[in-house]
This record gives structure tokens, sequence and C-alpha cells, in this order.
């Protein structure tokens, strides 16, 4: 019964038809993060507009079940969103992943997220969980920094078209 | 006059081991098969321990009070205990934290100046793609302070060491091989490895960590140069590794750690060294650690090695059987049971490894998985991770049918049971 709580049918469903996947085009920040323990790992991209909605997550990555359907997840959960209210949907999943089961999560701010309670429960798979939300919220840092750069280089004006591709660091 | 023949009796040792009756997960039995990673300790171990700190436990190697002295007797004693039981005399056999502190105190003296085999540009450092990373980023490290270039053989669709992607010559100072992979299990053909490299003139150093406590090894015999192995994976406590050197060498070596004990004398300008082991001794050593791995070693000794090998050949036997009996199993390693250890390491088909541990946790069955500290060899294979089972003379074969069955429930549950 424990497995079943841990690797509910919506997780299953998630990894076995992931939404949102594949790298895409354009992008604001590229980022690779890696779990080094089990050498999963997932590139992924995100493009803010420039009124910081969350236009576009994408991203290609191999692991196990948990951390792909999560990664799924996100892409369901943030895309659309302003920035600032996908970085507390990201605050809000790390708080109930990382909660050892005492924190249930809210399913109108975490949506399928809220399956992963279980996952709580097991401190070696809260890693996998946060791989790709991790991965998004560093990506949006960057894109973030970038922005404050380039407003400050604003005498400089950058070309436009290709993106600053940013490399990713490992969790 | 009666005279007891020694049988091996896996009951009676698992009654050694107290953690092996305990439950996990809502009381399934714990199924320990990670015994690669860390072994378990036998109550002997654990008295002996208990025994030389509730009763002489003292720094060693200072003080001339009577604790002092049994301490370092003890400490002393069990040095040639474990030296005896790898083949070596004891002034051979310096204590470390691991033998990834072993591995790391050659690979920093072979970048020493002062030690006339140490490298430089030009030369070669051979290594295999079989090796834990404790046996891989030291010599990466080596190469990139000396200028000395680092080459590895390949490994072999069975994984194990490829003899024929490799010509070694003039230039290799130095090769590096694991003795049995604590991946696919393979064991390495030292012999042949070692003539290869005195043709060359090249110094072996030999990853113990997964041969000693699985099978009678002797450091002569084999003739290699330098050897490293763990107290925490031969029934011994944490804490302690051993670094075997051939004498000429380690009399010839400069230190790597320094400070107190690994002196002669001591002036404000300059220091001159203790003779090994104590050079490479620096501070107060683990003590009780030692003196729990001599008891892990006399422990061993009286079940005999040729006993426990050839106990954990049928599990391997076993479990190749098991495991390839399951459809939709691949065994990363050679799938028969010659020159194999047991470290038996495969994947499911459509099932990560991580997952496959979790269900395989839930059942109680104990398994390592990910990549093993051996990233490269996972890449050479095309896989991220592996679900490892390994074994240890505790182990039974009730154990192995536990595994296969656990396996079974994993495909069912995630629905990938071939058709």
């Amino acid at each position: 019964m424990r497995m079943e709580q841990m690797y509910q049918e919506v997780i299953l469903d998630h990894y076995k038809h992931p939404h949102g996947r594949g790298l895409r085009e354009p992008f604001g920040a590229e980022v690779h993060h890696v779990n080094p323990t089990c050498g999963d790992e997932v590139t992924l991209r995100v493009q803010l507009a420039d009124d910081g909605t969350v236009v576009d997550v994408s991203y290609d990555g191999q692991g196990c079940s948990i951390s792909q359907a999560s990664t799924s997840v996100l892409t369901d959960q943030v895309v659309g969103m302003p920035v600032e209210q996908a970085l507390q949907t990201v605050a809000a999943f790390n708080e109930m992943v990382s909660s050892r089961g005492t924190v249930e999560g809210d399913e109108d701010v975490l949506g399928d997220g809220i399956a992963f309670v279980g996952v709580s429960k097991y401190p070696a798979r809260v890693k996998c969980a946060l791989l790709g939300w991790m991965a998004f919220k560093d990506a949006v840092v960057q894109i973030v920094d970038d922005r404050v750069v380039d407003e400050r280089d604003s005498a400089v004006p950058t070309e436009d078209g290709e993106p600053a591709r940013i490399g990713g660091q490992a969790s | 006059m009666t005279t007891s023949v020694r049988v091996f009796d896996v009951t009676r040792i698992r009654e050694d081991f107290p953690i092996l009756a305990r439950t996990v997960r809502d009381g399934k039995p714990l199924v320990y098969l990670d015994s690669g990673a860390t072994s378990q300790r036998p109550n002997q171990v654990l008295d002996a321990e208990r025994e030389f700190l509730t009763t002489c436990n003292a720094a060693v190697h200072r003080g001339a009070h009577q604790l002092a002295e049994e301490a370092t007797d003890a400490y002393e004693n069990a040095r040639a205990a474990i030296a005896a039981f790898v083949g070596a005399d004891s002034d051979e056999l310096v204590f470390t934290k691991n033998a990834t502190e072993s591995l790391n105190l050659v690979t920093h003296v072979l970048g020493d100046d002062r030690f006339e085999r140490h490298l430089g540009p030009g030369d070669e450092i051979v290594i295999t793609e079989l090796e834990h990373h404790a046996n891989l980023v030291p010599w990466q490290e080596l190469a990139r302070s000396t200028g000395a270039t680092l080459r590895w053989y390949g490994v072999t669709d069975d994984g194990r060491i490829d003899l024929d992607s490799l010509e070694l010559t003039d230039a290799v100072k130095v090769v590096a091989f694991t003795h049995q992979s604590n991946v696919t299990g393979a064991v390495a053909p030292v012999e042949e490895l070692v003539r290869r490299a005195r043709a060359v003139g090249a110094l072996v150093v030999l990853d113990a960590c997964q041969s000693v406590p699985h099978m009678a090894v002797d450091f002569h015999a084999l003739g290699v140069d330098y050897a490293a192995f763990s107290g925490h994976k031969m029934l011994g406590p944490s804490g302690v590794g051993v670094l075997y050197g051939r004498r000429e060498l380690l009399n010839a070596m400069p230190p790597f750690i320094t400070g107190g004990s690994m002196i002669e004398t001591v002036t404000m300008e300059r220091t001159t060294y203790a003779p090994p082991p104590q050079r490479f001794e620096a501070g107060v050593p683990m003590t009780s650690q030692v003196v729990g791995l001599g008891a892990a070693v006399r422990y061993l000794e009286e079940i005999g090695m040729d006993a426990v090998a050839a106990h954990e050949h049928t599990l391997v036997e076993a479990a190749l059987a098991a495991l390839g009996a399951i459809d939709g199993v691949r065994i990363i390693g050679p799938t028969t049971a010659e020159d194999r250890g047991g470290a038996v390491s495969f994947v499911v088909d459509g099932i990560h490894a991580h997952d496959l541990g979790q269900i395989l946790d839930d059942e109680g069955v104990a398994i390592r998985v990910g990549h093993h500290c051996a990233w490269p060899l996972h890449r050479h294979f095309g896989v991220a991770a592996t679900a490892r089972a390994s074994f240890a003379l505790y182990n039974t074969v009730d154990e192995i049918d536990a595994l296969a069955a656990a396996v079974r429930r994993a495909q069912e549950f995630f629905g990938e049971v071939p058709a």
C-alpha cells in the first residue's frame, strides 16, 4: 500500500506520458542539472515574456519516474504564470516534498504536484522530485540576473536574436 | 583426542550479526544485499572494540603509562594480524582513514619530486574504465599537477578489462586497477597486468577493496607495489583503511600528511621523518577501529577465506541464474560465475534503477542503485544507473530468491511484465 501511495497513478501517468517534453526555442536561459548520487539529469529551458510571464518551459533528460514526472507537472503548473507566482509555486512544492510528510500541499497551488506528498517520506527521493523544479528556479534567476546586467549595460546595445546560453550547475 | 571439522554454517554465522535479525518497512525481514557498499559487523568486532575501550584505551605510540603500553600493543598486534591476512609484513601496512585516503597517499607522493619515482610531463598513468571514482579521480589530479598523461584500458562487453585495448610503452610509470570490480564483479587478471607493467618498468597499484573481504589475497604473491582496502567492507569498523606498500618503496617515500608521530627529529628549521609505517601515520591514529579490524580479520580467518569465497561463489551462481531467468533483466557484467565476485549489477527494462530500488526496499531487500561511484563505466554501457546486489559471507540462497521475487513484484507494479 505504501508504494501505491508513493507512486500514485497520476505520477505514473506523467512518467509514461510527459507533458511539455522536448527542447524548444526561443529560450532565455538553458540549464543542465544532475543528481550526482544517481546520475539523473535534466536540460531545461525557460522563456519569459517582457512582462515576466513564463511563456515556455521545455526540457529533456533521463531519470527515474519521480524526477521525470515531477518535471512534467512543473510545466503544467508554471507555464502562463507571472514569474513571481511561479517561484512561489516552486517554493510551495519544495516545502511539501521536503516536509517528511508533515505538509500536505495545496492542490490549488500545486495541481498534480500534490501527488508527490508520498515522496516526502523517503528522504533519498526528495532530490529526484526537485530536480526539474530547482533547474527551473536556476534558469529564472539567470534570466532575471541577465536583464539586470543588460539594463546596467544599456549604453552597449545587445545583439538581438540569439539568446545567451548559460551553463548550468550541479545540484 | 577429537578433531573438529569446520563446516561453513551460514545460520550460525548470521547469529553473530545482530542487525541481520531486524525487520524494516513495517515488519519485513531485512535482506541485506549491499555489502559492497558497507558490510555488517559481527559481535566479535564490536566486543573487541568495547574490550579495548573499557580496559586499555590510550593514545598509541606516546606516553609511558601502562595503558599507553597496552594500547600500543593492541594497535600493533592488530597491524601484524591484518598484514599476515593479506600476505604482507607489518611494516608494509599503513593505516589511513579509508581506502580513498590510501590511494590519495600514493598519488600525492607520486607527484612529490623528493620521490625518485615521481611523475612528470611525458610520463603516463594507466588505469581502466572499470575503476571506482576513488581509483580514478586521484589519478586525474596527479596527471593535472604533474603534466603526466592519463590513459586507460577499455572494458569488454561483459564488463572485464579489455587487455587488447591498450599497449603499454616505456612512458608508463604506473598502472592502477581494481582487483574486483564493484559494479561488474569481474576479477582482474592481476598476474598478466603485473607482467605487462613490469615489462615497461611501471609501478602497480591495486584497489583491493572488493577482493580482500571476499577471497584469500596475498599481496607478496601477487607482486603488486601498492594496494588499498577498507575496514568497513570486511566486517570491520568504518574510519580505518589500509595501504600496503612494498618495503623498499615506503622507505624511499616522503610523507603525505605531516605533523606529530611521523617525525624523527624536529627543529624550528626542519624535520626528519620516522621510518614507515609511522612516517605515514601523522597524528593520533584511529585505535579502537584498528583493534576492531584486527578482530574482523581473526573472525574471517577462523571461518577461512577459501570457505568464504566458495560460499559467495554459490550465491553469485544462484543470483545469475535467478535474475537471468527473469525476462527483461539484463546483467551488467559477466553472466557466469568464473573469475567473478559477488557484485551483481543489472537493469530491468522499463524500470529506472531508483524506482526498482524503492520497490525492493518496500519488500525489505536492501540493494544499491545509481552509478556506484563508477560513472564512466555506466556511460560506457549506455546506462545512467544500475541496480546492484552485493553479497557477503552471511547471505543465503533464500535471500537471492527474495531478491528475484522482489524484482518480479516491481515489474508487476510498474506494468512492465514482458509478454
